[in-house]
């Protein structure tokens, strides 16, 4: 049957539009799409290394949560991410909302404030955890020749082997790194304010502090949402800066053991237990993946509903 | 600024003498903050160019600028240029994938009305939701069922799908901003529809897509995950993974240590700062509007 003209005109316009469309859908699909229902599927099953075997039902979620030897571990590791969520909340977004209060004010060599701060954001987490792996060495570290220098040799530590300040030094090494991203973030978010209303609210005579808390706080909202869910996701795949830094075990005595560590672990093995665990992996990924995609919503829609509009 | 003109008023002069102390402590806190970010860079670079013991005796003094040996070292005895080759071939294949792939989808969203197009983007923005770090296992299978385990390709095609998504959303975003008499015109020109994409959209699509790249190029740049999942060869090794088998091998050697680490760190803090603006834009265009 012949083709109408305006047949083919539209057979060649779908034709032309299915090969702009098709190739980017069939590449998310194989590697984004199906990896990730492939791992809810491979949750469910008993693994023999590399291969698959039999349908096992939930018993690779009970081993994780309530096991004897995952159970104690993915708890430990669960405390030390909510301990790095809350403290980097305060230190990270919270210094870089302050940081980003002075710059917005535009003073003297802000723009090369600006430059700086951002410069740790763009190194490699790899880097960052080993500048300050060395930096943090007991006898020829820079932060205890620095302390020596001064005389405070009762301060200094060995940061990294002392269970008590290690996740304190990995969430500072985190801080350093990152601080600029919230800060620049918060500092357009702060520069989308009208100048109107915070020209108003000083003609009315208030402080510096009632200002930030009660009229540029309230209207960068819609930063402070994107910031705190990013965090909380950053903060549940928390992975390189302990690796790096501690090493997979979560050293000293699992005192920096964290979600991302465990479950690299359990599945990849490391060098004192190399036994694979695909099926207790992929537990542990469903059930982080879950947590996350459920509380992020949760946060956001929280958050949202504080933004104003102006 | 408000110069205050005749401020005889005890509450006026107060509250710029306020003003002028907080000034000068946020100078304060500005100066101190700088000084964290970038001491720690420093001190970096310099010990590159000392010797272990001189590092271990005199950390902070000011290193012999012309003493090269550690940087020849790394150049010379490690796997260090390779590393540093496979991070380029890597990066820059992975953004010409993300931007061409990307640029497709974009261009057909915004350019071309259809009932599918709802279902297209939100397709993509379901892969901007989703973490892929946490599908590393079947990732892992599947690319060894397609041999592509252990190789660079195996980073590339891993990169591209994690970039795609916001890729497509910045280039929608923009193609649909242009005016349709652009189109209009060329068309009754006679184009063709490749042609009007490709000679008369396309070149006005160049701001967009340096967003998109450099929002990608720097987290596949410095990634660490998946090269340690997909890579065991020396020869494969990219950068921040080369690194870490770098570090093991000279424990000891400080001044070699800090030499790699100041070459791996070099590239992208030297490009960082020649485009300063158009990082931070590219690098926070996710989180601002």
């Amino acid at each position: 049957m012949p083709v109408s003209p305006k047949q083919a005109r539209t057979l060649k316009h779908r034709s032309w539009v299915a090969f702009l469309v098709i190739p980017p859908i069939v590449f998310m699909s194989l590697f984004v799409v199906y990896p990730i229902l492939s791992a809810f599927a491979y949750a469910f099953y008993e693994w023999r290394g590399l291969a698959r075997g039999d349908f096992v039902g939930l018993a690779n979620f009970k081993d994780v949560l309530f096991g004897p030897t995952m159970g104690p571990v993915v708890w430990n590791a669960f405390l030390h991410n909510v301990y790095a969520l809350i403290a980097l909340m305060i230190i990270q977004n919270g210094g870089g909302f302050l940081l980003a209060w002075l710059l917005y004010k535009e003073p003297f060599g802000f723009r090369f404030h600006r430059v700086a701060v951002f410069v740790p954001v763009v190194l490699s987490t790899i880097i960052v955890g080993f500048l300050w792996k060395l930096f943090l060495n007991p006898n020829f570290g820079l932060v205890n020749q620095a302390l020596y220098s001064v005389g405070l040799d009762a301060l200094a530590k060995p940061w990294l082997g002392d269970s008590s300040t290690a996740l304190g030094a990995l969430i500072l090494a985190n801080a350093w790194h990152f601080v600029g991203f919230p800060t620049l973030v918060y500092l357009a978010g702060m520069q989308r304010i009208p100048s109107e209303i915070i020209e108003a609210a000083r003609l009315d005579g208030t402080t510096e502090w009632q200002l930030l808390k009660n009229v540029v706080w309230p209207l960068v909202a819609p930063s402070t949402t994107i910031l705190f869910t990013l965090l909380f996701i950053g903060a549940f795949n928390w992975f390189e800066i302990p690796y790096v830094m501690v090493g997979l075990d979560g050293s000293p005595f699992g005192s920096t053991d964290v979600l991302g560590l465990v479950f690299y672990r359990t599945a990849f093995g490391n060098q004192s237990a190399s036994i694979q665990n695909f099926g207790q992996g992929s537990a542990l990924a469903t059930i982080l993946f879950l947590f996350i995609v459920v509380f992020a919503s949760l946060l956001t829609l929280w958050l949202r509903r504080r933004e104003i509009q102006f | 600024m408000t110069i205050a003109f005749a401020p005889s008023t005890v509450a006026a002069r107060s509250s710029e003498t306020r003003a002028m102390s907080f000034a000068f402590l946020a100078q304060i806190i500005l100066i101190l903050n700088s000084f964290v970010m970038l001491y720690p860079v420093v001190v970096m670079v310099f010990s590159a160019f000392k010797s272990t013991g001189e590092i271990f005796e005199h950390p902070f003094a000011l290193p012999d600028f012309t003493q090269v040996q550690n940087f020849a070292r790394v150049l010379g005895e490690t796997s260090m240029p390779t590393y540093f080759l496979n991070s380029i071939v890597v990066t820059g294949v992975s953004i010409l994938l993300i931007l061409l792939l990307g640029t497709m989808a974009g261009y057909a969203v915004a350019r071309y009305e259809s009932r599918t197009n709802t279902v297209v983007l939100l397709f993509f923005l379901a892969g901007l939701m989703l973490p892929l770090k946490l599908a590393v296992i079947p990732l892992f299978i599947l690319l060894r069922d397609l041999s592509l385990l252990d190789s660079r390709w195996s980073l590339i095609v891993t990169y591209t799908a994690i970039g795609l998504p916001s890729a497509v959303f910045i280039m929608a975003g923009f193609l649909r901003s242009l005016p349709s008499e652009l189109e209009d015109a060329a068309r009754i020109d006679g184009a063709s529809e490749p042609r009007i994409m490709w000679s008369v959209m396309l070149p006005l699509a160049r701001p967009p897509m340096a967003i998109a790249a450099i929002q990608n190029a720097v987290p596949i740049w410095n990634d660490f995950f998946f090269p340690l999942v997909f890579i065991q060869t020396d020869s494969a090794k990219t950068l921040p993974q080369g690194l870490t088998t770098f570090m093991g091998e000279y424990t000891t050697d400080w001044g070699m240590l800090f030499a790699g680490l100041t070459i791996a760190a070099a590239p992208i803090t030297l490009l960082y700062i020649a485009l300063s603006r158009q990082f931070i834009q590219g690098m926070t265009a996710g989180a601002v509007k």
